[in-house]
């Protein structure tokens, strides 16, 4: 600690006031506002940012955004205006959806055998590789998915399309929501499961009927983050569902859409038309995700563990 | 348990053989759930390091690690093309460390900030505020960066280095182009941000209150406790969220991929174009010929044992410093 004792005066007489300022302490309080000045303009470093990335979204959304934007499909030429990513908005939540429908259920059993049977070191295995998998690099997911699902050679041979979309971005929200949910289930107070015991219940019983539901509230919270990060990926996509120019229904066998990749496409040609509609599908993102994020907010606060 | 052989009838509270089994089918079940995570990571591993392996025998792993020369074949059986993925390795690794340069002091002053000197109102928002640029898509980044803000920032930044006498050095000389490795750090350090702030958040509420006090109590500064304290105290958890946030670099796709310029040239300059693993997968995964796939997912499994090894460091360092709960949900 660099804080130097004052030289003390030799009488009490001369002692000074202990509210008196030495020069010493008056530069060490300089400091400390300077800095605190400093660690202030380093929140500005990042909402100024994050003000104009929105603020930029916004005001360039708005020529192409219209009730249009999400009823039709985008017209075949970039310079055409008008149309929208109908077909981009149905594949993103046509494949986060199926993500989402395996992946949640699959993911909350993995986390009740984690937080149930979670002493051994199997477990500990599983947490340590679900970990792993939660850095894993989006374009990692995208080219395994393609090497097991898509390609013929070797792989399963389905061709681009929604399936193999849905699993990679499943593949993506799979760890999170496993960690999540083990860290809601870890909070439920143990007399609870006890109380449950004490009745009679068997162990299935007590996972299911009192510990999920305590826990639900934040399970559901991290769930719905998981489907927001998995909506707002685009580059296993790329490799995955590789994009279509109308609405696809089919699972298989056809390339499927998806905004990020509409958006792709808009902003790389140099037609003004299509990297408006570009613009727009940003804003349709920000969109999708924030309203899922302010949702899982709200149930997170009705949370009672 | 051994089974009941009694002969009295059975009273409401005996359990039946279905209810016995049930506990064990569950089990089963949870197990199964829990063991798909490593089916699926395994299967991954596995299935792109042989769909790559023709590329490694071809080029030697080593050779395919350093090799400097990217010349895809268009062959559909064989490996006829050469492939050096260093230009792409040295091109991740310099805009990520560029990135962590920016990043990590911002976010160990705005992880200082929230702590310790915003009303405690004031906290959770500025929290989830920093928070929101972990929710935006990677692909808006690069929408913005692309007609924002590399036009309106980074190159006019990067042009007044380059005219400034720092221009002199190789590093910083001209010429300064609009998609660099510069436009591409500082999209990562933005995107990274997030993600090193919460660990720096958690290590710093973890320094004992006591200590804090204590040193508030000897006369130090404001300042002083967090320089003299709270930082050093929580040094393994400012690393541990570094590598968080580095690994979180490495992979990090789209945003790159548009914004650093996809140049084979991989010049020494910062204002340079040049491209990375992640950005040369997406960019040239199209126009592929099945070896040039298998060349892109060797590039993939050098990509995800960098991310992993990073990764693990990164983990072990974090919970070392006493942080139990991942960070799943960021």
């Amino acid at each position: 600690m660099s804080v130097e004792t004052p030289v003390r005066p030799s009488s009490p007489a001369d002692r000074p006031s202990l509210s008196e300022k030495t020069p010493n302490v008056r530069r060490r309080e300089l400091v400390s506002r300077v800095m605190t000045v400093v660690l202030g303009l380093t929140v500005l470093a990042a909402i100024i940012p994050l003000v104009l990335l929105l603020w930029q979204v916004f005001i360039n959304a708005l020529p192409a955004l219209s009730l249009e934007f999400i009823t039709q499909v985008e017209p075949l030429s970039y310079r055409e205006e008008g149309g929208g990513y109908l077909h981009g908005i149905v594949g993103t939540l046509y494949m986060t959806g199926i993500a989402a429908l395996v992946t949640i259920p699959l993911g909350i059993l993995a986390a009740i055998y984690l937080t149930e049977y979670g002493g051994g070191a199997y477990a500990n295995i599983v947490r340590f590789f679900t970990d792993v998998m939660t850095g894993t690099p989006s374009v990692f997911v995208g080219l395994a998915v393609y090497a097991l699902l898509v390609s013929g050679a070797g792989g399963l041979g389905l061709g681009f399309g929604t399936l193999a979309g849905a699993t990679a971005l499943g593949i993506l929200m799979l760890p999170i929501v496993v960690r999540s949910t083990e860290e809601m289930l870890r909070l439920v107070p143990e007399d609870l499961k006890n109380a449950s015991y004490g009745l009679g219940a068997r162990r299935w019983q007590t996972a299911l009927r009192v510990t999920l539901p305590a826990a639900a509230p934040g399970i559901t919270t991290g769930a719905i983050l998981a489907v927001a990060r998995g909506a707002g990926e685009t580059a296993p996509l790329i490799l995955t569902a590789l994009g279509a120019r109308e609405v696809i229904g089919s699972l298989w066998g056809r390339p499927q859409a998806d905004v990020g990749l509409l958006m792709v496409d808009g902003f790389n040609q140099p037609f003004q038309a299509g990297i408006d509609r570009a613009w727009a599908g940003g804003f349709t993102l920000i969109a999708i995700v924030l309203i899922l994020s302010i949702v899982a907010r709200f149930v997170a606060r009705k949370s009672q563990v | 348990m051994a089974t009941a052989t009694q002969t009295d009838p059975p009273s409401g509270l005996q359990g039946t053989s279905r209810g016995r089994r049930a506990d064990p089918m569950f089990r089963a079940v949870v197990l199964v759930s829990a063991t798909s995570v490593l089916v699926v990571l395994a299967a991954m591993i596995i299935r792109t390091t042989i769909d790559a392996w023709p590329v490694f025998d071809a080029m030697g792993i080593w050779g395919f690690l350093s090799g400097t020369e990217w010349d895809s074949g268009s062959s559909r059986s064989e490996v006829t093309g050469t492939y050096g993925a260093f230009p792409f390795i040295y091109g991740t690794l310099k805009i990520s460390f560029v990135a962590l340069l920016f990043a990590v002091p911002l976010a160990i002053g705005i992880a200082l900030f929230t702590n310790e000197i915003a009303p405690s109102g004031l906290r959770k928002t500025l929290a989830s505020t920093v928070d929101l640029l972990a929710m935006v898509p990677s692909v808006v980044y690069a929408l913005v960066g692309i007609y924002f803000f590399r036009l309106q920032i980074w190159a006019p930044i990067g042009q007044f280095i380059a005219d400034s006498p720092l221009g002199n050095l190789r590093f910083f000389g001209p010429p300064v182009l609009l998609s660099s490795y510069w436009s591409a750090a500082n999209i990562l350090a933005i995107m990274i941000l997030p993600i090193i702030t919460a660990i720096c958040r958690e290590a710093f509420a973890q320094v004992p209150r006591d200590e804090v006090n204590a040193a508030y109590a000897m006369g130090a500064t404001r300042w002083e406790v967090m320089r003299h304290v709270i930082v050093p105290r929580s040094f393994a958890g400012i690393v541990g969220g570094t590598m968080l946030g580095l690994g979180r670099a490495l992979g990090e796709t789209i945003a790159i991929a548009y914004l650093i310029g996809s140049s084979q040239r991989w010049a020494p300059q910062l204002f340079f174009g040049g491209d990375a693993m992640t950005s040369v997968i997406v960019n040239t995964f199209a126009d592929s010929a099945p070896e040039g796939i298998w060349a892109l997912l060797a590039i993939g499994v050098a990509l995800f044992f960098i991310t992993m090894i990073v990764n693990v460091l990164a983990r072990l360092i974090v919970h070392r410093a006493g942080r139990f709960a991942g960070d799943a949900a960021l």
